[in-house]
């Protein structure tokens, strides 16, 4: 089996942002890290943040930095990687790529202890960079530039020091002196030595200074001096003219400002009141914001809580340093202030924000200040705040994140075309449950109703110059409605447009004058008002019509084409006639090209199932120039140019092209390249897109043509990135659709289904899913089904925190206590945590602030059934005493008594720390009441373990408790146990079954394979695997084979050979004679590895589903980092042949970014065995044409082929 | 020292073991060889920011406090080392 693994959404949380002008000029860019990919940033003029672009390194970035040569107008990027090597980027705007500068290996790859690359420090001046490990090792390389003004990098100098772990690094800003650089260090090299354990307690962490010394090239430590033991984080403080330089220590409660030579300056941060006594605060991102007089930082803590830190200083002298309480947002991983006043904040969980700010935090707030710092007995004298409302911040935007995925299902529950995917996403007061549909978002701006059923609508401008449209016509079977557009839409009879026929067509015709196509002549209304009538000869009737702005053909019934020219008075003259074989079924002509009089190509669908393309010169006018036979009579047709692009933002390097496209009766789109010259067809692709015969229309999306299908549902064929895509629109069927733009709604849509005239526009554009969020309560674990009423049961749990009642009596306390008594806001809709939006007046929403804290052993869970239809929830119920769920699945007992109960599996006072403890766990059985809208208790079973697994087999339960397999049956008070097996390694977290066997996980021994033999009540392990792999998830994929995937971020499928598995099938003992003779405490039959992968992102969750009706199914997986992907196996050996090939040429050809060897990524852990890197052949098209013509040459290819065959494979996934 | 002696096993296996933090040697202690192991694996969880967000899921921490706690650990991994027993 080979798979073909191609990742449909990217990850989406976000592990490190920097900002700076990347493309030089005056704009700020963001660069994100998303784990394996690379992607910049911009907040648009309306304050959106846009994607410029996004790349996959096929490697773990781990830190960004970026630095500015003096002088120079452009920052450089710095990636710390796990490819052993330090990378150096440019953007290059023209391109649209980042270019790499330098690429200088220092070590092994991988995240290793000792190899550098977790930590980047750059000097403010641009002149050096240090790159750290988490221990030992520091390298510093000197920037430069050469007499070209080109960047320069020097041999690495070492700053290394052994046994010693690094917490943080940053550069000091000292001017133009020799470059510094700090670090946070801790020797442990006594404490390993001592048995007393006396020199671990007095381990003590030290604030380092390192000096690069630029005339020796040589580095030293400079200064080294004990810092508090808590210190984590190191934020420079601007130095030269602009601020006393040294360092900001973020420690555990405290900052403090260190240099050399001075002496400490020392902070409290702020407390929240509500913060149980034992955690400590934490400052967990920091940014710095410089203005020409003054500067400040910004720090976050681990509760989100934004903090302002000032410097009094005269000089280099700090006089104090001062903690105001600034805004409270959801905790980042990094944020980033950024020039034009916006404050980008990437979440470590959930949507990241950018907000404005509308104050820098001057009003009064809490603050705390070294110079009342008071210090007790018990240590320093703490200070307290209560979070509020955003007072300084605002929210104009935020970036969609999955993170973290918690488990996955593909379903169809709403019966629509394809499946929806429903995830579990975020985490505590953030979670939601996401519903995601392949396909572009839309804005819906307007509907309104018609008399009548319309058949077209049509949108026209009164002169080609207008930025807007003047009109919108609708027609009907037997009149035409003509609507203004102005500050509203409203019925005009003045336009001239004749209202009592249907129309064919309506249309700009030269610059300024309008035309009407209706079945019985062309209406041909001049800028005066003038109107000029061309009647159709005979009894004959229009039946179709092609047009641009100056070229018109129509189709009388019969099958006669008349073609007509504006000239240059503007006025419509016949040019030729033709007879065609027989009647029309489409028409279109290409739009005229730039500077050109007319377009050569008309092109000509008719019933006996062929497509001809008609030349419109003068010379060969109506001649056919080529001929297409296509699998059904088409239904429409349209030509869609692209543009040439050398890149820059809005593509990669494309030459132009015509296609022609053509939707046929079967539901199925039909593209074709046309010679620009000679007209001739190649190369085309078909696509099925529905059920109805799509029609096609030309609209504009970002200034640039694309292609609006209509089949049983809307389709966009666009360009994005130089890739063009074919993505269903989220919205209903269409029936007929035209461009609209208003000053309103720049580039919208409007379009006629039933009786209503509706107007949209589309939303982000490279987006392959658009969701709708569900609010829920708590962390979300696991979901299940239930089947019969199409219900969701989700089981939420988290650790310290309070219960929904807790949480509410405390804040109702606290407004009393603080007197804001804004009443209203305690109901119990409130509970449930931005079920509403944030704007509304709710001082604390959880959603923003966090859930408090409550001591570490507390557990708060519910269970909850939801319906997704109308996305509420009908039951909820909250677990008590600290219980919490962990398991959860649907189960139908023998008697049919109860017909399909839940089971849950919970544990009660669970602890992790300092050692893995609990007091109970429970397996609770409820019954399903109202429709199955509620949940009734029938029991409570208490077990030894965490029943961490739970599966219907055979009419009975079955658990997994720690390392027990039971299987149990039900009784009147609790589950009665029938049958145990105990010999399982460590934890059981996943029980699958298929007929008589069962499929376990193990939590870090991989798959059991498991029989049960009903007449002698056993439960025995046949098989397992040799290779222990940290189960994360588990799906069964066939008899033989299941697919998992570990913690390391392995997908993995494992089989039991053909012959083992025939042999214990036909055994009549089943193998138990086999299983009592394993060897060494293991299975006797061990399954083969067929399938290995390294995704680099903890899989969370593994399904095997299909995204496309009709279509094979593949594998799909969701990641923490909110990633979705897919693996589908190939169906040809000359499938895997070409594309392992060209998987091979990529990789020889464009090597990864950040340096990582790609063999070696996709095989960190194991070998990378039969799958291939979809993601990287869909690099293809990124690059260069020559690299493209050469590595289609080697498989005996063109560049169009390949691209066709990346498309499709594609198509066959989603 | 002769020049010979640069290459002969054990001054390869000392060079190794200045260079590479962890490479093991014969009298290699249980404990010792725990330490480096446990050592390794937090620098791995650090390195690899999708493995230290589910550790930080799990125990309903941020992440920046995972990594501050994975870091912390490293100095005494596998609590204190034994009592030396004396040759």
């Amino acid at each position: 089996m080979y798979l073909y693994s191609l990742t449909l959404q990217q990850a989406t949380g976000i592990i490190c942002a920097i900002n700076g002008n990347f493309s030089g000029g005056k704009t700020q860019e963001i660069a994100v890290a998303r784990g394996k990919i690379l992607d910049l940033l911009r907040p648009d003029e309306n304050g959106k943040i846009q994607t410029i672009h996004s790349v996959e390194v096929f490697g773990a970035i781990r830190s960004l930095a970026q630095f500015r040569l003096t002088g120079a107008q452009k920052d450089y990027i710095v990636v710390g990687s796990d490819s052993g090597r330090i990378v150096i980027l440019e953007y290059n705007k023209e391109k649209n790529v980042f270019d790499k500068v330098h690429q200088e290996t220092f070590g092994k790859s991988g995240c290793r202890r000792i190899v550098p690359g977790q930590y980047l420090a750059v000097d403010p001046k641009g002149r050096a960079v240090m790159i750290g490990a988490c221990e030992k090792q520091k390298l510093v390389y000197v920037l430069n530039r050469d007499t070209t003004a080109r960047l320069t990098i020097s041999s690495p100098l070492e700053a290394h020091k052994s046994h010693t772990i690094c917490y943080s690094l940053c550069g000091v800003d000292c001017g133009f002196d020799n470059p510094i650089f700090a670090a946070i260090e801790l020797d442990y090299s006594e404490a390993d030595q001592d048995p007393t354990g006396q020199a671990a307690s007095e381990a003590q962490k030290h604030l380092t200074f390192y000096e690069l010394d630029l005339g020796l090239n040589h580095v030293s430590r400079k200064w080294s001096e004990p810092v508090d033991n808590g210190a984590n984080m190191l934020v420079t403080v601007p130095g030269g003219a602009d601020g006393p330089s040294g360092v900001l220590v973020c420690a555990e409660n405290f900052v403090i400002y260190k240099n050399q030579g001075h002496p400490d300056v020392r902070a409290v941060i702020p407390r929240r009141t509500d913060l149980p006594a034992e955690r400590g605060v934490l400052v967990v991102s920091a940014a710095v914001h410089k203005q020409k007089a003054m500067f400040f930082f910004l720090i976050q803590t681990e509760y989100g809580d934004v903090f302002k830190v000032t410097l009094d200083h005269d000089g280099d002298h700090v006089s104090e340093l001062k903690i105001k309480y600034f805004d409270t947002i959801p905790v980042a991983s990094s944020i980033c202030v950024l020039k034009l006043g916006f404050l980008f904040s990437a979440s470590e969980f959930g949507n990241h924000g950018l907000y404005q700010f509308q104050a820098i935090g001057e009003e009064p707030d809490v603050e705390s200040s070294s110079s009342n710092l008071m210090e007790t007995e018990e240590g320093f004298q703490p200070v307290f705040f209560q979070p509020r409302r955003l007072k300084n911040l605002v929210r104009i935007d935020q970036v969609e994140s999955l993170m973290p995925l918690m488990d996955m299902k593909v379903l169809n529950l709403f019966e629509e075309e394809t499946p929806q995917i429903f995830s579990l996403c975020g985490r505590g007061p953030r979670s939601s449950l996401r519903i995601l549909r392949p396909g572009l978002a839309i804005t819906e701006m307007a509907v309104s109703q018609l008399p009548g059923q319309p058949s077209a609508v049509w949108t026209v401008k009164k002169n080609v110059s207008d930025e807007f449209d003047a009109y919108i016509v609708v027609s009907f079977t037997n009149a035409t409605l003509v609507l203004s557009i102005g500050e509203t839409v409203e019925e005009v009879n003045d336009s001239g447009f004749l209202d009592t026929t249907p129309s064919l067509a309506v249309s700009l015709i030269g610059d300024d004058s309008l035309m009407q196509v209706h079945p019985n002549g062309i209406r041909h209304i001049r800028e005066d008002g003038r109107i000029n009538e061309w009647r159709t000869p005979g009894k004959r009737s229009i039946v179709k019509v092609g047009y641009n702005r100056l070229q018109v053909v129509i189709a009388l019934s019969g099958g006669e084409l008349i073609y007509f020219e504006a000239d240059m008075t503007g006025q419509l003259m016949e040019v030729e006639k033709h007879e065609m074989s027989g009647d029309v079924a489409c028409l279109d002509i290409a739009p005229v090209p730039e500077g050109r009089q007319r377009s050569r190509f008309l092109a000509v669908g008719s019933y006996d199932n062929t497509v001809r393309i008609l030349s419109l010169d003068p010379d060969d006018c109506l001649q056919i120039l080529s001929v297409q036979s296509v699998s059904s009579a088409p239904e429409s047709l349209l030509f869609l140019e692209v543009q040439a692009s050398i890149g820059g933002e809005d593509g990669a390097d494309h030459p132009a092209n015509l296609f022609l496209n053509s939707g046929l009766q079967n539901g199925v789109l039909f593209r074709t390249v046309v010679d620009m010259v000679t007209g001739q067809l190649s190369d085309s692709r078909s696509r099925f897109l529905g059920l109805k015969p799509p029609k096609l229309f030309s609209i504009s999306v970002r200034g640039r043509s694309a292609m609006l299908c209509l089949s049983s549902r809307p389709w966009l064929g666009y360009i994005h990135r130089g890739h063009f895509h074919l993505t269903p629109l989220s919205y209903e069927t269409l029936e007929f659709a035209a461009p609209f733009s208003s000053d309103q709604c720049a580039e919208g849509v409007v379009s006629v289904a039933g009786d209503a005239l509706r107007i949209f526009m589309i939303d982000r554009l490279g987006e392959t899913f658009n969701e709708t969020v569900v609010p829920l309560r708590y962390t979300p674990r696991k979901f299940v089904l239930q089947p019969k009423r199409k219900l969701l049961v989700i089981i939420e749990s988290d650790q310290g925190a309070f219960t929904a009642e807790e949480r509410e009596a405390a804040r109702k306390e606290c407004f009393e206590a603080g007197g804001v008594g804004e009443n209203g806001n305690g109901n119990a809709d409130q509970m449930e945590n931005g079920a509403d939006d944030e704007d509304k007046e709710d001082p604390l929403s959880d959603e923003q602030y966090g859930y408090p804290k409550a001591v570490s052993e507390k557990w708060v869970s519910c269970i909850r059934v939801l319906d997704p239809k109308t996305a509420t929830t009908t039951c909820l119920l909250e677990l008590q005493d600290n219980e919490a769920a962990y398991s959860v699945c649907t189960v139908n007992f023998h008697d049919k008594e109860y017909g399909t109960l839940l089971a849950v599996g919970t544990v009660k006072g669970m602890q992790f720390w300092p050692k893995k403890n609990l007091v109970a766990g429970f397996i609770h059985i409820y019954r399903f009441v109202e429709d199955g809208k509620s949940l009734e208790l029938l029991h409570k079973t208490q077990v030894e373990g965490v029943p961490l697994a739970l599966c219907q087999f055979q009419g009975r339960l079955l658990a997994g408790i720690g390392p027990v397999l039971r299987l149990y049956d039900l009784g009147k008070k609790r589950l009665l146990r029938k049958c145990e097996n105990k010999l399982f390694p460590n934890t059981i977290i996943s029980i699958q079954t298929y007929r008589d066997r069962i499929y376990v996980g193990d939590i870090q021994e991989s798959f059991h394979y498991c029989k049960y033999r009903r007449d002698e009540n056993q439960l025995y392990i046949f098989a397992d695997d040799c290779v222990p792999r940290w189960l994360t998830a588990s799906h069964h994929v066939d008899f033989d084979t299941m697919a998992g995937a570990d913690k390391f971020g392995n997908v993995y499928f494992v089989r039991l050979p053909q012959d083992l598995s025939e042999e214990i099938e036909e055994d009549p003992t089943g193998g138990k004679i086999k299983w009592e003779q394993g060897k060494l405490n293991g299975a006797p039959n061990k399954v083969d590895e067929i399938v290995q992968f390294h995704v680099g992102d903890v899989v969370t969750c593994l399904q095997k589903a299909s995204m496309i009706p009709g279509g094979s199914e593949s594998i799909m997986y969701g990641t923490v980092m909110g990633s979705i992907g897919a693996l589908h196996a190939f169906t040809s050996r000359d499938d895997v042949d070409f594309f392992s090939h060209l998987e091979m040429h990529m990789r020889q050809e464009y090597p990864p970014l950040c340096g990582r060897d790609h063999m070696a990524y996709r095989s960190a852990y194991f070998p990378v065995k039969d799958v291939i890197d979809g993601d990287l052949c869909e690099q293809f098209p990124t690059l260069p044409m020559d690299l493209q013509r050469k590595i289609a040459d080697e498989l005996d290819r063109t560049p169009a082929e390949i691209l066709k065959k990346l498309e499709d494979a594609r198509n066959k996934i989603i | 020292m002769q020049a010979s002696d640069r290459f002969n096993i054990n001054s390869q296996l000392e060079h190794l073991q200045a260079k590479y933090v962890g490479t093991g040697h014969a009298d290699l202690s249980r404990f010792e060889w725990a330490v480096n192991i446990q050592r390794d694996s937090y620098a791995s969880y650090i390195g690899h920011y999708p493995m230290l967000s589910y550790f930080a899921i799990a125990e309903n921490e941020s992440i920046g406090r995972e990594r501050y706690n994975f870091m912390q650990k490293m100095l005494l991994p596998c609590g204190l080392p034994p009592e030396r027993e004396d040759e």
